[in-house]
């Protein structure tokens, strides 16, 4: 990514003089579309999209402070009228959500530590070594990133049923793991080839062994891309659904993707707990994207996410 | 195999031996240690990803129950010949089919358009970047409960806003019927996917030489040419690898079709996979539901070369 994507990426320049020396610069450089001429329609068609992308997100915050009477009123309440915290007592409290919460935690950090460590080792060997097979292993790992989670959930089912891994945590972490390794080996590999080969044999001659050299050499000096790794894979574990659908029966054991769906009888729906529900779901992933966006977005342009 | 391998170690020297250790243990170290780095992804994904893959092909032939100890008989093809006589499937394939073709091109177009918009400095670039990408941030889950509550016939906006124009109070079951559910499917798709086709194309707007923007400006080319002769030979391989990956991610469509209309009326807005998902746990037909996904494997693999030769494109650019 160029320099000044890097510079803009807070939104905002900070002062006066940074402002006028950015407007300098884009006047020695127009743009695609010729800046002056185009500035303003431009900002329309930015504020445009970015008011229809945030809409609906906003409207479920404005929702989850509703008591039920405004949420189910005919005249709909864009900004809570009678702000009430009631629906998220109701969510944290009733249905064991603060379970849940603690249940996709467990689960997402879990995941987080078996892809960040299996995934930099696949890498590793892959950035460094020379042996048979190894760009026909690498694409059988890669082939996957073509099968995406729901394709396989029916022998996925049938395999935890053998290992006895149904209704368990421990189940839904494995298979998240094993989905996450493709990208992950592969964006890792990139940044691992990139460490110069002379800092490697340097440490070696010191006597450090192979797990020392990951862990002392490359992983420091691939910081990010390793961040970019362990983001996805919350995101991923966090907000996955399907497997999490499929293996978990419990609800001690429910993740809060499925257990939001507790909110809906077959009559009636909470609608507030639920979005209450939501909003605390939604939190962790809108929190890490906001710390990392930079990283994010640059992770997310190679394929990451999709 | 061994000397073949120690050969190539030989070809890549990298650090002489560790006194204490004899020559042989160097060397069948060197040669194990990579084997040795792959073992735990290796053997993750052969058991979580490789094997269901195969376990998958390898169940659609028979008839395999979940009970133990019951029989499982082998039935050859006639899973997949099945596929070809459901009519039911024929609707869950149309609305895929027609998933892919409205929400692709539309998303790609939105997410083009937002690009081109927003590259180069704008007030608040940053801003509206992260507005933008955001729904690619949430979940389906939670999105697409969003968008059934606006859907509602009960307290829904999109009942509201039209009761508002036409004067009076409006009812509309917008999730129980094919068309306005289907709609509904296409609308949160389409929304929470533009993002992601707005950021990838972004990043190659960014990449595109200003200089040869502006040297065609100073030989007095108009934008719509510029556009046409600069821009878009850049980005071409970016388009490439959206649409493909777009039509793969189509065709697994599921999350927010079984959250909000969940296949209903009576299936008519149900695709693929929710389709194969209700044969194997509501029906218990697991055979049938691996022979649906099995071909959809199938093609989407046809999709996924594709893939590969764009990404292997990309790379070498």
């Amino acid at each position: 990514m160029n320099v000044p994507a890097l510079k803009d990426s807070r939104g905002h320049t900070r002062n006066r003089l940074a402002r006028e020396t950015a407007r300098g610069q884009a006047s020695v450089q127009p743009g695609l579309f010729g800046i002056r001429t185009w500035k303003k329609s431009r900002l329309v068609m930015a504020f445009i999209f970015g008011a229809i992308s945030i809409f609906p997100l906003l409207y479920m915050l404005s929702l989850s402070f509703q008591p039920t009477s405004d949420i189910l009123t005919s005249t709909p309440v864009l900004v809570p009228s009678h702000p009430t915290l009631q629906n998220y007592v109701a969510a944290w409290t009733e249905n064991s959500f603060s379970h849940f919460f603690l249940n996709s935690l467990a689960v997402a950090f879990g995941t987080v530590l078996i892809t960040v460590a299996f995934s930099s080792l696949a890498a590793f060997a892959f950035a460094r070594y020379k042996f048979p097979f190894k760009e026909i292993i690498f694409y059988v790992f890669l082939a996957a990133l073509a099968v995406p989670s729901v394709e396989l959930i029916i022998p996925q089912y049938m395999l935890a049923l053998k290992l006895h891994m149904t209704d368990s945590l421990l189940g839904l972490v494995l298979i998240y793991s094993a989905e996450n390794l493709p990208f992950s080996i592969f964006l890792l590999r990139g940044f691992f080839e990139a460490v110069p080969r002379d800092l490697e044999e340097s440490f070696r001659l010191d006597g450090a062994g192979t797990l020392r050299v990951l862990s002392r050499l490359i992983a420091p000096l691939s910081a990010p891309a390793l961040a970019v790794v362990a983001m996805f894979t919350f995101n991923f574990a966090w907000e996955e659904f399907v497997v999490a659908l499929t293996l978990i029966n419990t609800p001690a054991h429910r993740t809060l993707p499925i257990g939001l769906n507790f909110f809906i009888s077959e009559h009636t729906t909470q609608w507030g707990p639920l979005f209450a529900g939501s909003v605390i779901a939604t939190l962790p992933s809108v929190a890490v994207y906001f710390i990392s966006q930079r990283w994010f977005q640059r992770g997310v342009s190679l394929g990451g996410i999709r | 195999m061994t000397t073949e391998v120690a050969s190539s170690a030989n070809e890549h020297p990298v650090v002489s031996p560790p006194g204490a250790r004899s020559r042989h243990w160097y060397r069948f170290s060197r040669l194990a240690t990579p084997y040795a780095l792959l073992l735990p992804a290796g053997f993750l994904y052969a058991l979580f990803i490789v094997y269901p893959i195969f376990r998958q092909f390898d169940v659609s032939f028979y008839t395999w129950h979940i009970f133990p100890g019951v029989a499982n008989p082998f039935v050859g093809w006639s899973n997949y010949s099945r596929i070809f006589h459901d009519p039911a499937i024929r609707t869950a394939a149309w609305n895929t089919l027609l998933f892919l073709l409205i929400t692709v091109p539309i998303q790609m177009l939105l997410g083009l358009v937002a690009a081109a918009f927003l590259t180069d400095r704008l007030p608040g670039r940053g801003l509206w970047r992260a507005l933008i990408f955001l729904p690619v941030v949430t979940s389906w889950v939670v999105v697409s409960y969003v968008f059934a509550y606006i859907f509602a016939q009960q307290g829904g906006l999109a009942n509201a806003v039209i009761s508002i124009f036409v004067g009076h109070a409006v009812h509309i079951d917008w999730l129980a019927q094919t068309w306005t559910g289907n709609a509904v499917i296409w609308m949160v798709s389409i929304w929470k996917g533009v993002g992601w086709s707005f950021i990838m194309f972004l990043a190659a707007l960014d990449g595109v030489p200003r200089d040869l923007v502006e040297s065609g400006r100073v030989d007095g080319a108009s934008e719509p040419r510029i556009w046409r002769h600069v821009v878009m030979p850049n980005i071409r391989p970016t388009i490439t690898f959206v649409g493909v990956l777009l039509v793969i991610g189509a065709s697994q469509v599921f999350t927010q079709v079984y959250i909000t209309t969940g296949g209903g009326p009576y299936g008519s807005t149900g695709v693929l996979l929710t389709y194969a998902y209700q044969q194997a746990f509501s029906f218990f037909d697991f055979s049938y539901a691996a022979a649906i996904a099995s071909l959809m494997a199938v093609v989407v693999l046809a999709l996924s070369i594709a893939q590969i030769r764009v990404m292997r494109r990309n790379d070498g650019s």
